[in-house]
């Protein structure tokens, strides 16, 4: 078999493509320009070590259940880290997003990691209120009958009903949590291919 | 322990307290977090971080 024949398989071309483009230097680099020394930064990394958490304490509410969490004093405590770094999750995002915001850190070709950051944004509100809508308890029953007119009137109901107890359960501990663990993979790999943005070039003042 | 000291602090029993301004309306506990937010944002900006060599020193 030539070399020209293995170099159109598949798997080849995506071994070529990924090489080029995520080295190992640049996908865990040793070092990062002088400007990202700066606490504006450690908001990223903030909001995917808070998701870690996130996800590590609903996997275990979801090995115990709503009798555990609702009624054993370490069901109450998971369930308050739950609560509470998803609370840090959102706190340290807005604040990421305003961060780059104003660094206008789409330029360059990072368009997509800032559109993907986006959805991502969207995608966790939208996890966030399946799980209020989740709790099994009075706070969930007005959660969801307060929306349901809201969201019935966008047609969304059709599929997706809000008092609908077990698709709400669903959508918080399987799609919706996927979604944004996936689309967080995409942005940080993005992040990495492309290193950090440069800073807005100086103005040179005369002397 | 630490949850009887803040419930001592705030008190939760009992329907939420809301600002209301126009047609702004949102509960003290919200804009309390946003409040912090900001103030995180602005001192993330400021505050010198940790290794970090001066500008004076790099001329
Ligand atoms: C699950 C939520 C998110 C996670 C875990 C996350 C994580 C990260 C991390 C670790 C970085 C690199 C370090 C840094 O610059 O802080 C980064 C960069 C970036 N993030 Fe996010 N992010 C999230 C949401 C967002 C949102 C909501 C936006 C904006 C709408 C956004 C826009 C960006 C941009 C544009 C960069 C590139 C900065 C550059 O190239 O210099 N991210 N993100």
């Amino acid at each position: 078999m030539s070399s020209t024949e293995i170099d159109r398989q598949w798997t080849t071309r995506l071994r070529h493509r990924v090489a080029r483009r995520l080295p190992p230097e640049k996908m865990l680099p040793d070092t990062q320009p002088a400007y990202v020394a700066s606490w504006i930064y450690v908001f990223g990394v903030t909001t995917l070590s808070a998701l870690a958490v996130v996800i590590l304490s609903g996997f275990i509410l979801a090995l115990k259940g709503p009798q555990w969490w609702h009624t054993s004093g370490i069901g109450h405590f998971v369930n308050s880290l739950h609560l509470w770094s998803v609370e840090i999750f959102f706190f340290a995002m807005v604040i990421h997003l305003w961060g780059k915001f104003f660094m206008a850190a789409w330029r360059g070709g990072r368009s997509l990691t800032w559109v993907t950051g986006v959805v991502t944004f969207l995608t966790s509100i939208a996890t966030a209120f399946t799980g209020y809508v989740s709790q099994t308890n009075f706070d969930s029953q007005w959660i969801s009958t307060q929306a349901k007119d809201g969201i019935n009137s966008t047609g969304a109901g059709s599929f997706f009903n809000v008092l609908n107890f077990g698709q709400m359960l669903m959508w918080h501990i399987v799609l919706l949590p996927l979604a944004a663990v996936i689309l967080t993979a995409v942005h940080v790999l993005m992040v990495r291919a492309k290193g950090v943005v440069p800073p807005f070039e100086e103005k040179v003042e005369a002397r | 322990m630490a949850g009887s000291l803040l419930a001592a602090l705030v008190s939760l029993d009992g329907p939420g307290h809301y600002f209301h301004w126009h047609w702004i309306d949102i509960s003290y506990a919200n804009l309390t977090v946003i409040a912090l937010m900001v103030v995180a944002f602005v001192a993330a900006l400021f505050a010198p971080f940790p290794g970090r060599r001066s500008k004076k020193e790099t001329k």
